[in-house]
């Protein structure tokens, strides 16, 4: 193999594995060392740069770092990423003083964005306080889109919403309630200089099966938790059967029982493993002795003399592949399974009726529009989407990433520069080494398992819709956490010239991710490690030639758990332990004139 | 020396050996020694040893004297038994430790100051008795913990970091041994475990006396330019003289040897070294030869590598002494001390 080229910041940025894994590439092991530290106010700051909502993704995120994370590999369990980074918010002082702030005179340029969910506040938190002015339109007479109408106050309380969104707000941003947007066109043809497209993908998928319009009892689920969220619909029935098993089932079927329902089933017509739902909110909908039924099929819905009695499923059988992959199944039976109301909970669909189809923006075959990934924008120049509104439904940390990304493409529209010319990303190495032995961080490693995040009392929770299930971790918790995290982003790096094959590296490595060998190519080297390296996700971090015997230094970075004990055994110096910073571009950072503020983390 | 542990935390696909254990489960406390000391090289090499023969380790006994290497035993096998005795005397304490219980398996570390100053004459006797043991030589040429002043193994015109060059004549453990007939004599270098691990588990597994002498660079004190035990200058002047494969009894002998290069011997205990030999023109069956070859490459500045010298016919200590199998650590009480009439008896017969 080649000597690994350190120089392109993809590198050791995917060491990071969480980071790598967040769509908004957070800087997760910077802000759980500075809530270590009892930093909560830097933390949470950290996290906003990225994230923008630390106070809601701390508690709804759909957390692609946590399966991402190192910890995993090593052991079972990934460090609770998401939950200390409600552990920063809760904990932070009054942070009002460090937002950004818009400045006194705007530059002129206006920006409509339309609705007033994650993806448009993104973009407003990005633009406003360069000048621009922003107004938002939102449909509803209430701001936060899906965060409010879908995601259950039990889980995401109005009042984490209503401060961080508060925040954004506050940079002059005109908001426009009770607005919806009837006809791009003529929205277009306001003296707009950009527009932005969040209006998230609003329509769930229906189930046209036999009896479907014969009973008033059988719900669509984004639809019913809007409405429980508004309070227009205040009870259920005693029986309830959800159908679907992704998240939007979990918050349907934990809602349910807080409206009343004794009896909840999911249903779901494929086997575990199989389930759209991420494992924590299953786990969390089972707790409340949520029961759900597997390969169960929908066929029709019972109705006997004009009231829905249950509904009947075929009974599924799958035949599963060595790889894994499942077939579609036969049917082995039939069963009717009786109930009072039914939810839908079986997907979403984007819905544009109000874009003109004549306007220069080109819409696929599943009629949603065709986007750039890159920019952000579509085919008629200045119209930018974003979140589930630009290619389906995501989550929100992928909103927030898409609004940072057309933040940067509005930014430069308006300004008439390419808007594909875009900052590139950077990397900044600094070392960590204190003394002989000593580093900057705390390098030792923690076997504490996973703390368990505390919850609300079984009976307590349901007597109120509005109760806050998780509590959060306590200070004691926390403290725990914390050390868990294995520091990925201190990166070992190694200086070929330096290295005077002694081993000792190689023999003190607790995982042996550490070879020194002849080269060869990576399917080879692969075989000739200390170590199975079997992950071929994780890269291989070979070195120049050694300068004794013409060996490599071969690094699997699957499992190294950052303890430095291989620079700490290096008697040269050649493994060093050094931080490596991310440096991630937004709007801020394109403005051209001399005063611009240094790039995002620039000052590690 | 590291102010943190190794962590607990492993590899999940390390492999395990025939006792279900990993190599990890074989290891000892951090070392205290210098960052990139040959000697935890050696140790790591002993750990992969131990582990691949699937040794239980309360049937190994750890021995050693004084020194940087005799700090070693502590990094290795922490559960298995250990004695650290006085500077030189580890030859001896081993003799004891083995008439009384034979069927422990022995491995001294020892340095070359503890073995081949204070402790040469304890060196040479253990070899004339044909101890049952592996004995290691951590060979650097310089007394490390007192700063670095050469030791009996200094080659001629090394230099030291400070003062003048060495100019007395060296004692080589290897052509010693050879002259005074132990029966299983290796040279290796820490810098290479694919060589080491394999002489250490043929010297583990050879009935009666072992030397491994391996050089083992002080990275702090012998490790500049001039220094003839020196990483750099070891790997320029090694030469491999007869590479080994040990393979354990009932295993098949898988690994692919070129016609004529591979020479099997079998060992006592029916385990087998399987030898290939790099040097054409070296017989290891021969003391006369062996020493002449060794000393002329000796004089040529190479260091020879290898298995260098074998015989597996000799007797071992407790075979010249005609003991019985059982060690005399199980003996009943009154079988090992039959008692003062029985030595008044004994006493007569030579009076």
């Amino acid at each position: 193999m080649k000597p690994t080229d350190t120089s392109n910041p993809d590198y050791f940025h995917k060491v990071v594995d969480c980071q790598w894994g967040c769509p908004a590439h957070t800087d997760v092991p910077a802000y759980i060392r500075m809530i270590a530290q009892g930093q909560f106010s830097d933390a949470y700051m950290e996290n906003r740069k990225s994230n923008v909502f630390p106070g809601i993704l701390g508690r709804v995120c759909d957390r692609p770092c946590e399966p991402a994370c190192r910890r995993g590999r090593v052991e079972d369990k990934p460090v609770a990423i998401c939950r200390l980074k409600r552990v920063a918010a809760d904990h932070r002082d009054d942070i009002t003083g460090r937002l950004p702030k818009a400045p006194e005179k705007s530059n002129g340029k206006k920006v409509a964005l339309i609705g007033a969910g994650c993806a448009s506040l993104t973009v407003a938190n990005d633009l406003a306080p360069l000048g621009y002015e922003v107004t938002i339109f939102e449909a509803l007479n209430t701001t936060g889109g899906l965060m409010r109408t879908n995601i259950p106050q039990f889980r995401l309380p109005p009042k984490v919403l209503d401060e961080e969104i508060g925040y954004i707000l506050d940079m002059n941003v005109d908001l426009k309630l009770n607005h919806p947007i009837e006809s791009l066109k003529s929205l277009l043809d306001e003296k707009y200089d950009a527009v932005f497209v969040g209006t998230g993908a609003p329509r769930g998928k229906n189930l046209e099966i036999p009896g479907r319009y014969d009973s008033d009892r059988i719900h669509i689920g984004i639809d019913w938790l809007e409405s429980v969220a508004f309070e227009h619909v205040k009870s259920i029935g005693k029986k309830v059967l959800i159908i679907g098993v992704g998240n939007t089932a979990m918050d349907c079927c934990r809602t349910s029982l807080r409206l009343g329902a004794e009896d909840v089933k999911v249903m779901a017509r494929k086997p575990r493993g199989y389930f759209k739902a991420s494992a924590w909110e299953l786990e969390d909908a089972e707790e409340e002795n949520v029961e759900i039924l597997i390969n169960h099929s929908p066929k029709e819905f019972v109705i006997e003399n004009g009231k829905l009695t249950g509904m009947k499923f075929e009974l599924m059988e799958y035949n599963i592949d060595e790889k894994g992959d499942i077939d579609r199944g036969t049917v082995v039976g039939e069963k009717i399974i009786p109930c009072d109301d039914v939810v839908l909970a079986i997907g979403q669909d984007n819905a544009f009726p109000w874009i003109e189809r004549d306007i220069g923006i080109e819409f696929d075959r599943w009629d949603c529009p065709v986007v750039n990934e890159k920019t952000m924008m579509c085919g008629r120049e200045g119209v930018f989407f974003g979140g589930d509104s630009a290619f389906g439904p995501k989550n929100i940390i992928w909103a927030v990433e898409h609004g940072h990304q057309a933040a940067i493409s509005i930014h430069r529209y308006c300004q008439g520069e390419d808007i594909e010319d875009r900052l590139p990303y950077g990397m900044n190495l600094a070392s960590q080494k204190m003394g002989m032995h000593e580093w900057s961080f705390s390098n030792n490693y923690d076997a504490a398992p996973r703390r368990l995040m505390p919850h609300v009392d079984l009976k307590e929770r349901f007597k109120k819709i509005n109760i806050e299930v998780e509590l959060g971790f306590t200070a004691e918790q926390a403290v725990q956490e914390v050390e868990r995290c294995l520091n990925c982003d201190i990166q070992t790096v190694f200086t070929a010239d330096l290295c005077i094959e002694c081993d000792a590296c190689m023999d003190i490595c607790p995982v042996n991710c550490l070879t020194i060998t002849h080269n060869g190519d990576e399917d080879d080297l692969r075989t000739r490690l200390r170590a199975p390296a079997e992950n071929r996700d994780q890269a291989l971090y070979v070195s120049a030639e050694l300068p004794q015997t013409g060996r490599v230094m071969v690094k699997d970075e699957d499992l190294c758990v950052h303890c430095s004990l291989c620079a700490e055994r290096c008697p040269t110096g050649a493994w060093d332990m050094q931080k490596s910073t991310l440096l991630v571009p937004y709007a801020k950072d394109e403005i051209s004139d001399e005063t611009a503020q240094p790039l995002a983390g620039a000052s590690a | 020396m590291s102010y943190i542990g190794k962590p607990k935390v492993t590899h999940p696909g390390l492999p395990r050996n025939k006792l279900g254990l990993t190599s990890r489960d074989y290891e000892g406390t951090v070392s205290t020694l210098c960052a990139g000391c040959g000697h935890d090289s050696i140790t790591a090499a002993i750990i992969q040893a131990v582990f691949e023969l699937g040794i239980e380790p309360h049937m190994l006994a750890k021995m050693s004297g004084i020194g940087c290497s005799s700090k070693t035993p502590a990094y290795f096998v922490s559960q298995s038994h250990g004695f650290n005795s006085v500077h030189g005397r580890m030859p001896s304490v081993t003799t004891g430790a083995n008439a009384a219980n034979r069927n422990l398996m022995y491995i001294g570390v020892s340095g070359d100051g503890d073995s081949l100053s204070i402790g040469v004459g304890q060196f040479v006797h253990a070899i004339r008795r044909n101890l049952n043991m592996c004995y290691v030589i951590e060979n650097n040429g310089v007394y490390g913990l007192t700063k670095g002043q050469f030791s009996a193994s200094a080659d001629i015109g090394s230099k030291p970091k400070k003062g003048e060059p060495n100019k007395q004549e060296p004692i080589d453990p290897v052509s010693t041994a050879l002259s005074l007939g132990a029966t299983y004599i290796a040279r290796s270098f820490s810098g290479d475990k694919e060589q080491l691990v394999p002489l250490i588990k043929g010297a583990l597994m050879h009935r009666g006396f072992a030397l491994l002498d391996i050089v083992s660079p002080c990275v702090t004190f012998n490790d500049h330019e001039g220094s003839t035990k020196s990483y750099a200058h070891t790997r320029q002047f090694y030469h491999h003289v007869v590479d080994m494969d040990y393979v354990p009894p009932a295993e098949e002998i898988k690994a692919a040897y070129n016609e004529g290069e591979a020479m099997p011997i079998q060992l006592h205990d029916g385990s087998t070294i399987v030898l290939r030999k790099v040097a054409d023109d070296y017989d290891l069956t021969n003391r006369a030869h062996a020493f002449k070859y060794l000393r002329d490459h000796f004089e040529k500045g190479e260091i020879c590598t290898g298995l260098l010298y074998l015989d597996e016919s000799r007797a071992e200590m407790h075979e010249l002494m005609g003991n019985i199998d059982t060690p005399l650590s199980e003996l009943p009480l009154d079988s090992l001390h039959p008692g003062s009439q029985e030595l008044k008896k004994l006493q007569s017969r030579y009076r």
